[in-house]
């Protein structure tokens, strides 16, 4: 008998295209609706991740969400991928969650699903660039972490992860279950397939779910739960470039390069 | 995991659409497979849809069809260098009961149709690319996309006018510049109460034109505009063959159709929404195209269902019907429990009952009629000529109208040649 199943679980969100990126000039925060819509970038290379180890070992891969109903279009992406199943976590009274009632709603709901073993998430969102509800979510599970990751290697009931720090990579090791958070763009998500997209269609595939039914505590999400405000969104505008010029010959010109940059500190010696 | 239907439909065009949604209230199971990301997003027509087979199909069709309008006017107009001749016919009865037909946007008709197909238990994926039939010498039996390969009875090609599967099949033979017509169109923005009062139109009435004689710069070719809820649907349909011969460019062909006075009239204040272009088969039953296989079946443009005679230009309504055929054949196949081409055989009769096929026939000499040169060039100019001087009034001598015409036609046409390509149009069309 080879080893048991694996039950990831990996969490995923429907942001609005990078290309598509419209902030609301009234409410200063992005708008969702009637925008195109994509799996997050970085989820999507969590999910992938998480498919390799479905092609190479025995794994459940289970793809759940938090959102409006509209969300099922990424959740069926990820069934449609390779996915086994997935849970949309829905509900109205989850309207205007920020960060912190998302990372206790959706431990809830890892909860319930139960039995499982390693968690992905994206490192950040492309619409909020938070970083914080896969921590979050190894917070409320009381269960280790390990971020930023890009390769992952399992063995028995422990798993070490490449994480990429500042100024390189690091193998770290922890046990299971555990959070990995993944890096954007390590792997490239696979396109649906035919038979992927026909279990999309099997009744039970994609589940939604409602506070109630997670049993999740409605005083600790939603809006009036959500410490973060949105006080102002600003375009950032990048310093005009220096567009020096260095003549002479091409030693001398280099040699000025050199004493230029290191005098702006861009490098050192 | 193995995956296994009863039937599989390659494509949610209208006949693909139309073979799914028969099939599965016919209890088969049934995978309704489109390679577009939505049933209609890839395809494209002249505008306009002869809604008969939808009383078969859909007896409630009216209740939520996106009809755009319903076509209560035809117009046929010659075109010659900037003059244009034309005839008008305007009655109720064309945009109600059986004989209706309605203009429509592709994207919304279609997805409309894959959908009935979904509620009737058809299971629809989109975005997907069938690449290849699986077959088993001759008996075919299921479909390949990517690594996955999926089993069935019967396999539907509705794939449309590239057939490439059809091809691989061995169903159709490659098609050649002779067995296809290129179609360009625009769709052009106008506002809905301009669009009526130009073309004297009620809310949900609409008007259809075709363009004959001198529409595509000597290239044998029509060109066709029918108005929508508040765009019109405007482009041409052109011999590929004398495209490539005369080295035309496509582009400026239609540019050169929409400046024509009588055409710039009808669009102009108009914004362009979108261009697009597609293959039309002309091959009809010229082309030893076959539509039945062991455990397989073609319809809608795929097998060369389309009826271009000069006056009416008919793709959507043979293709839902010759889906219908496909889904009656089916069920003759499975009482006998025999898939291959013997038990189903009876999609033919179907398609002769449902007129695809005989109508086809009635206008089988039409598409070699049509490509007559001198119907795109001397007899557009020779009516135009006829009609400026008939109309012409500037004081000198009057001549009666036959002695124009025979005076024209003497010139421009020998009589005898004349009056044969008149018997052969009227025998044709």
């Amino acid at each position: 008998m080879g080893p048991r199943p694996l039950r990831i679980i990996v969490c995923i969100k429907q942001v609005p295209k990078a290309q598509e990126l419209q902030v609301d000039p009234k409410t200063q925060t992005l708008k969702r609706v009637g925008v195109p819509s994509e799996i997050n970038p970085p989820d999507a290379n969590a999910l992938e991740l998480a498919l390799q180890i479905k092609d190479r070992r025995a794994a459940e891969v289970i793809v759940i969400s938090m959102g409006p109903t509209v969300f099922d279009e990424s959740l069926e992406r990820g069934v449609g991928m390779g996915a086994d199943r997935a849970v949309l976590l829905t509900d109205r009274i989850l309207g205007g969650s920020d960060t912190v009632p998302t990372a206790y709603a959706l431990s809830e709901t890892i909860k319930k699903i139960g039995d499982f073993d390693m968690i992905l998430c994206g490192e950040e969102t492309t619409d909020a660039s938070t970083g914080h509800v896969g921590p979050g979510i190894a917070g409320h599970l009381d269960i280790p972490q390990i971020t930023y990751i890009s390769e992952i290697q399992i063995e028995d009931d422990s798993v070490r992860a490449r994480r990429t720090a500042e100024d390189g990579t690091e193998w770290w090791e922890t046990t299971m279950p555990c959070v990995l958070t993944v890096n954007f763009g390590c792997t490239k998500p696979r396109e649906p397939t035919l038979l992927g997209k026909i279990r999309v269609k099997r009744a039970g595939v994609i589940v939604h779910w409602s506070c109630a039914d997670v049993g999740i505590d409605p005083n600790k999400v939603g809006l009036k739960n959500s410490p973060t405000i949105v006080a102002k969104v600003d375009t950032v505008h990048l310093p005009p470039r220096a567009r020096k010029v260095f003549h002479g010959d091409a030693k001398d010109a280099v040699a000025k390069l050199l004493d230029a940059l290191l005098e702006d500190g861009v490098i050192a010696l | 995991m193995a995956e296994r239907f009863d039937a599989i439909v390659v494509g949610a065009g209208p006949a693909g659409s139309a073979a799914a949604l028969a099939l599965a209230r016919e209890k088969f199971s049934t995978l309704l497979v489109e390679r577009g990301r939505h049933a209609g997003v890839k395809n494209m027509f002249g505008g306009r849809i002869y809604a008969w087979p939808l009383f078969d199909l859909l007896p409630e069709w009216e209740k939520d069809c996106p009809v755009e309008r319903f076509v209560s006017s035809e117009h046929m107009v010659f075109l010659s260098g900037d003059a244009s001749l034309g005839i008008e016919f305007e009655s109720p009865r064309l945009a109600s009961g059986k004989a209706a037909s309605f203009t429509a946007l592709r994207p919304k008709f279609d997805e409309w149709l894959a959908k009935k197909a979904e509620t009737a238990g058809a299971t629809v994926v989109t975005g997907i690319k069938v690449d290849d039939v699986v077959r088993d010498g001759s008996r075919f039996h299921g479909v390949v996309a990517g690594s996955d390969r999926i089993e069935a009875d019967l396999v539907v090609l509705a794939e449309g006018a590239m057939g490439q599967l059809t091809q691989r099949a061995g169903l159709l033979p490659d098609l050649t510049p002779a067995s296809v017509s290129v179609g360009v169109k625009e769709t052009i923005e106008v506002p809905a109460p301009v669009l009526q009062e130009r073309f004297g139109l009620g809310d949900r009435d609409g008007a259809s034109y075709v363009f004959a004689g001198d529409v595509s710069g000597g290239a044998r070719g029509g060109g066709f505009l029918y108005t929508n809820k508040t765009s019109l649907s405007i482009g041409l349909v052109v011999s590929s063959e004398d495209v490539a011969r005369k080295k035309l460019e496509v582009p400026a062909l239609m540019q050169r159709f929409r400046m024509h006075p009588s055409v710039q009239r009808l669009i102009k204040g108009g914004k362009v929404l979108e261009y697009s272009a597609h293959l039309v088969p002309e091959f009809g039953l010229g082309m030893k195209a076959r539509y039945v296989g062991d455990g397989i079946l073609v319809a809608g443009d795929a097998a060369g269902f389309l009826i271009n005679n000069g006056y009416t230009f008919r793709g959507v309504d043979l293709a839902i019907a010759s889906g219908i055929a496909a889904a009656r054949a089916a069920v003759d196949a499975r009482k006998s429990g025999d898939f291959t081409a013997r038990g189903l055989s009876s999609y033919e009769r179907y398609l002769r009952e449902l007129n695809v096929l005989t109508d086809l026939e009635t206008f089988r000499a039409a598409p070699s009629y049509l490509k007559n040169e001198r119907l795109f060039t001397l007899y557009p100019k020779l009516l135009a000529e006829i009609a400026e001087r008939v109309y012409t009034v500037d004081g000198t001598a009057k001549q009666k109208l036959s002695e124009v015409i025979f005076d024209e036609a003497k010139e421009k046409a020998p009589l005898l040649r004349l009056l044969r390509d008149l018997i052969e149009g009227a025998r044709s069309m």
